[in-house]
């Protein structure tokens, strides 16, 4: 009996690292609030430098230098145009492009050559955009300048076509530029849908006697459609905010239309910041940080409603 | 009887082709390609691939409908597409390689790594990056101190304590929402907070770091909460089962398991960042000295060195391409160390 009695073997009081426990709940809770907290500030701080600029009148701005004593609607339309365009014309590119290699690598290369395959494309994805714009004055430019000029010698009389004039720094230039960059984001993106394509849904088309493409029709793609498209927009969201690229690139104007093999025509925001804003001051950094403000709302649109695709597809994948 | 005996004969009589002939095509319509390439004007290896390109998808697509029929030809097309997209999608790669590497090896130096650019003007041929990589080390090193830890305990709250509720589901998808933050909006950030807090004249490379902490941070939460979530909750019972307090277990079983995923994560976010151009040239500028304050005065790092010495155009063209070759080493070197951490360190079985 004495012996097992011994209540001191069994220790009274607080458990142990009680004060460690709150401590380090409150400091990772903490960390994770600071990153809502964080994002909240980028909108506010933005927002309080851009009221000055909203509530301007066209004769204060008209003192700002690169505005041309236009308002400021007038002065971000034909940026917004610009970017919205060339994005555009970058996705154009890239989804299609994206969805081979990534139904090559998931379903046509060699199993043991794939994950090396994916890591080729990823590489693309670390390479900073500087060089990818270096890239494009230097090997881009000259390659899509004789085929430009072919575009506009045969099909001048329509209009999307005509006026190509040398050396190739439009818009189209930018776009293949941005293109090359979003690539490897959704390719990353579909290639994981593709990968989760129920193993069954393939086996009972093949085994009805599908060939490998309208497996894929059959399969892979209904199953990937929703993975397609927010694969997509997050491309969309990276290119829309894309600086360096267009920056280099492209050279500048400030007019809405469709002649995208002409230079001098497009600019886009983030460009047109990156171009600005060093030498701005007052009021004109103002309306530089609005026209941010813009490109901060697009982008946090676009991406939300990329994420609520991909979230509303993972509530209803599964077994089905 | 016998007839139900007899063997019953195949269904399908498809014709299919060889293994062999799509790589013979392949050949014959490069031949081809050469051939219009020449005839068009000069041989070049681009015409002779398009050309070659062309015929080859009109070839494989004739002699497939005749041999083995429509379904059949479909299929080869759509083969054919999507490995042209592939190759395609290698040519800006390795173009950019090969770019990079012929031009920067022209100017790429011992030398070039440890000059700055004091006293060179426009068409000198000295010159270096020195100051340039001092810049970026510090300015990124700087980033990195506030966006890892900030970054590893909001994925910590995320997998081990948050709760199913609106504060969980806000980070999530704030986070997500954050990693596509156009960069040069950071920076703008990063400008606007410092001329509200240190005044409009306040120039230093803290500006520039706080904009890629904020681009860094949505990275390696990322990283990091998929490598925690990968820790076999077996692992944590057992810690708990010994009495271990929740914030050791957290911190000696959790992270400890999981501490090569999360470096090769950290690495990989560190790569993406130091390529960053926009946000720097709009915060940070430029300088030809080497500057060892964060916390006073413009700095120069890589990227915006590159951009910079482009601009200026002439024989700066060169230093920009040795500068950027700089760049991509320093990025490749990164992304290569970290898959050799999650490769040998990673916890055996794991993978």
């Amino acid at each position: 009996m004495a012996a097992v009695t011994g209540t001191d073997a069994v220790r009274r009081g607080s458990a142990p690292g009680r004060v460690g426990n709150i401590v380090f709940k409150g400091i990772s809770t903490g960390a994770g609030i600071t990153i809502v907290v964080l994002l909240g500030l980028v909108a506010a701080f933005l927002l309080y430098r851009s009221v000055p600029a909203l509530t301007a009148s066209v004769e204060e701005l008209a003192d700002v230098g690169f505005m041309r004593g236009k308002s400021l609607l007038a002065y971000v339309a034909p940026l917004a145009f610009g970017t919205v365009l060339s994005s555009a014309i970058a996705l154009l590119i890239a989804v299609p492009l994206s969805i081979g290699i990534a139904l090559f690598i998931s379903h046509y290369a060699p199993r043991r050559l794939a994950q090396g395959l994916g890591y080729l494309i990823d590489l693309l994805a670390a390479i900073p955009s500087v060089v990818f714009g270096l890239w494009g004055i230097a090997f881009l430019m000259p390659l899509v300048g004789p085929f430009f000029q072919w575009l506009t010698d045969t099909m001048g009389w329509f209009p999307l076509f005509s006026g190509y004039v040398g050396p190739a720094k439009n818009i189209t230039t930018a776009s293949i530029v941005l293109a090359v960059m979003i690539i490897p984001i959704i390719t990353a993106t579909t290639r994981e849908v593709f990968l989760q394509t129920p193993r069954l849904h393939e086996e009972a088309s093949l085994a009805l006697g599908a060939t490998r493409w309208e497996m894929i029709r059959q399969a892979v793609l209904p199953f990937g459609r929703s993975g397609i498209i927010s694969a997509a927009m997050l491309g969309l969201g990276r290119a829309l905010g894309e600086t360096m690229a267009v920056l280099m690139v492209l050279a500048p104007g400030f007019a809405i239309n469709f002649f995208i093999l002409q230079p001098g025509q497009h600019q886009s925001v983030a460009a047109n910041i990156a171009n600005q804003f060093p030498e701005a001051s007052g009021l004109g950094a103002d309306v530089l940080i609005a026209t941010g403000l813009f490109l901060f709302l697009l982008t946090f649109v676009v991406n939300l409603a990329a994420r609520w695709v991909i979230n509303r597809r993972a509530e209803f994948s599964g077994a089905n | 009887m016998t007839a139900l005996s007899a063997p019953p004969k195949p269904i399908r009589t498809t014709r299919r082709l060889p293994t062999y002939a799509p790589w013979a095509i392949l050949v014959g319509s490069l031949l081809v390609g050469a051939l219009l390439s020449l005839l068009t004007g000069e041989l070049t290896l681009t015409g002779a691939i398009l050309f070659g390109a062309l015929v080859y998808v009109v070839a494989i697509t004739i002699t497939s409908v005749v041999v083995e029929g429509k379904r059949w030809a479909k299929d080869r097309v759509a083969t054919t597409l999507v490995t042209f997209a592939f190759l395609v999608a290698m040519i800006p790669l390795v173009s950019l390689v090969v770019l990079v590497l012929t031009n920067g090896l022209e100017r790429f130096s011992w030398a070039f790594l440890n000059d700055d650019m004091v006293g060179v003007y426009g068409s000198d041929p000295g010159g270096g990056v020195y100051h340039a990589i001092i810049g970026t080390v510090l300015i990124t090193g700087l980033a990195s101190l506030v966006a890892i830890p900030l970054g590893i305990m909001t994925a910590v709250y995320l997998v081990e304590y948050a709760k199913p509720g609106p504060l969980r589901r806000a980070i999530t998808i704030l986070v997500d929402v954050m990693t596509g933050i156009p960069s040069i909006v950071a920076g703008l950030f990063a400008a606007t907070l410092f001329v509200v807090v240190a005044g409009p004249q306040y120039k230093a490379g803290v500006i520039g770091a706080t904009a890629l902490a904020l681009l860094m941070t949505p990275v390696v939460v990322r990283s990091c909460e998929e490598m925690l979530r990968l820790v076999p909750n077996e692992l944590r019972e057992a810690s708990y089962a010994l009495g271990v307090p929740k914030w050791l277990t957290v911190v000696k079983v959790v992270l400890r398991t999981a501490v090569a995923g999360i470096t090769t994560g950290v690495m990989i976010s560190i790569a993406r960042v130091i390529g960053e151009t926009a946000p720097l040239l709009i915060t940070v500028g430029i300088v030809a000295n080497v500057n060892w304050n964060v916390f006073d005065g413009r700095m120069t790092t890589l990227p915006v060195f590159v951009y910079r010495q482009y601009a200026q155009g002439g024989a700066s063209v060169d230093r920009a391409w040795a500068g950027a070759l700089t760049l991509i080493l320093i990025v490749m070197l990164l992304n290569l160390v970290a898959r050799l951490v999650s490769r040998f360190f990673s916890p055996k079985g794991a993978r």
